[in-house]
């Protein structure tokens, strides 16, 4: 940790509360020298309307996803990016965002792909900063470009691939999508061509927890009773240490991964983002339909 | 196209896509209010489901279409959508509605920028549109 930690004594009940820091510490400790402040929304105008002071914008459509291939950032791509957005590997990186840290999440995650050590979240994220009436500024932040190395991208750790998933039956399994894209009730929206999964359903085994049964209604995190409740009881992982998430592309399950992984401490989370678009259109996979998880399929 | 269809197609296309955000964001500010006899009743407009955040919109028809749409001002990429399909339908008649092109939606160049689902849900709004001024014709007519 290069920059002293938020001691909030509510983060303290999490495996891992250092990876959180409240919307007053950010207030306490914005514009110090190495805390880069980072808003990552998912509707991104959000950020020219009006941003924490200092905080730069990360965009996760445009910026985080290589253009051609299906796949995240080159580590020569990501040490560009990070360049330019003035943040250097030993900096501590505060994210937030709309829509309860949603996309905030996400881009956690890929930072972590290419290891950055120290990454939080604002708990609460950008509604409670508003919701608070703290200082919102319209003003971009001059950056000073930094040379931010070029470190490999480690995918094992906490991304899954399908294959990994196909050999993971047995273990737990978190789909995180609605109630309906489980069942496969629902695999396109009203009036509109298929968004890009073949089939609907569910992965056989997994649990449905929509993403934000994980945070409450003022877009914090539930406290760890809550989540114990949730994720160790009621969907079965009791104290597995091996867990992977998926939704739709993988933006929804970054947020259950964090929530696995750093509030309740689980050894070892991937993120399957390839997830339901890839996995629905894929070729002689198992599928379950319905709300029950079903069984490991036959073979597997 | 229609003539304000068209300005808002040629104001895209001159800014280079580094201020085509920006673009959409002026738009989304300039949403006009509800008019009364829908911010008072909000169970009269429906719900695009389409988009990812909550957008509603109404639409009146007599010799011309009368177009209502309400969203968030924390989703204002919502709004800015439903602002350019405002300006570019509000006041036509409901023939130059109903034949409008659906390759506008991705003529603004904005594609890259946003994410596929937004755009879908631009075209949610579209297509409700349309349909609302087709029911109401036809209920006027019958």
């Amino acid at each position: 940790m290069t920059f002293p930690v938020d001691t909030s004594p509510r983060f303290n009940q999490f495996a891992h509360g250092e990876a959180l820091v409240s919307t007053e510490w950010v207030d306490a400790n914005k514009g110090s020298k190495g805390l880069v402040i980072v808003e990552c929304d998912e509707d991104i105008l959000l950020y020219s309307t009006g941003h924490v002071p200092g905080a730069v914008k990360l965009d996760w459509h445009t910026e985080l996803n290589d253009q051609v291939v299906r796949d995240y950032l080159t580590s020569e791509d990501m040490a560009k990016l990070l360049s330019s957005k003035g943040i250097s590997r030993e900096d501590t990186i505060v994210i937030y965002g709309d829509k309860s840290n949603w996309w905030a999440t996400y881009a956690f995650w890929v930072l972590k792909l290419f290891g950055h050590e120290d990454v939080r979240i604002m708990d609460g994220g950008r509604a409670k900063w508003i919701a608070e009436g703290r200082e919102l500024s319209k003003q971009t932040p001059e950056v000073i470009e930094t040379s931010y190395p070029v470190v490999p991208r480690q995918d094992e750790k906490i991304r899954a691939y399908k294959e990994d998933v196909l050999k993971h039956f047995g273990k737990p399994l978190i789909d995180v999508r609605s109630p309906q894209e489980y069942s496969g009730e629902r695999t396109h929206m009203p009036d509109y061509p298929d968004e890009g999964a073949l089939r609907g359903g569910h992965i056989p085994t997994a649990a449905s927890v929509p993403w934000a049964k994980a945070v409450n209604e003022d877009q914090t995190f539930r406290s760890i009773d809550e989540l114990n409740q949730i994720y160790r009881l009621e969907a079965g992982i009791n104290d597995a240490a091996d867990v992977i998430a998926y939704c739709r592309i993988g933006e929804r399950s970054s947020h259950t991964w964090f929530v696995l992984t750093y509030l309740l401490g689980i050894p070892k989370v991937r993120n399957y983002d390839g997830s339901w678009t890839e996995w629905g259109s894929a070729v002689r996979v198992p599928i379950v339909k319905g709300t029950e998880p079903g069984s490991i399929p036959q073979g597997y | 196209m229609n003539a304000a269809a068209k300005e808002i197609l040629d104001t895209f296309s001159e800014v280079p896509d580094s201020s085509k955000l920006e673009l959409l964001l002026e738009f989304a500010d300039s949403l006009p209010e509800l008019p009364e006899r829908y911010s008072d009743h909000p169970e009269l407009l429906e719900r695009v489901e389409e988009c990812q955040s909550p957008v509603y919109l109404f639409v009146e028809v007599d010799d011309r279409v009368h177009i209502y749409l309400t969203a968030p001002q924390e989703a204002p990429t919502t709004r800015g959508f439903a602002s350019i399909l405002q300006l570019a339908l509000d006041g036509q008649t409901p023939s130059a509605v109903l034949e409008f092109e659906d390759s506008f939606v991705n003529a603004l160049g904005l594609t890259q920028l946003v994410s596929p689902l937004r755009i879908r849900g631009m075209h949610g709004m579209l297509n409700r549109i349309k349909r609302q001024t087709k029911e109401k014709l036809n209920a006027g007519n019958s």
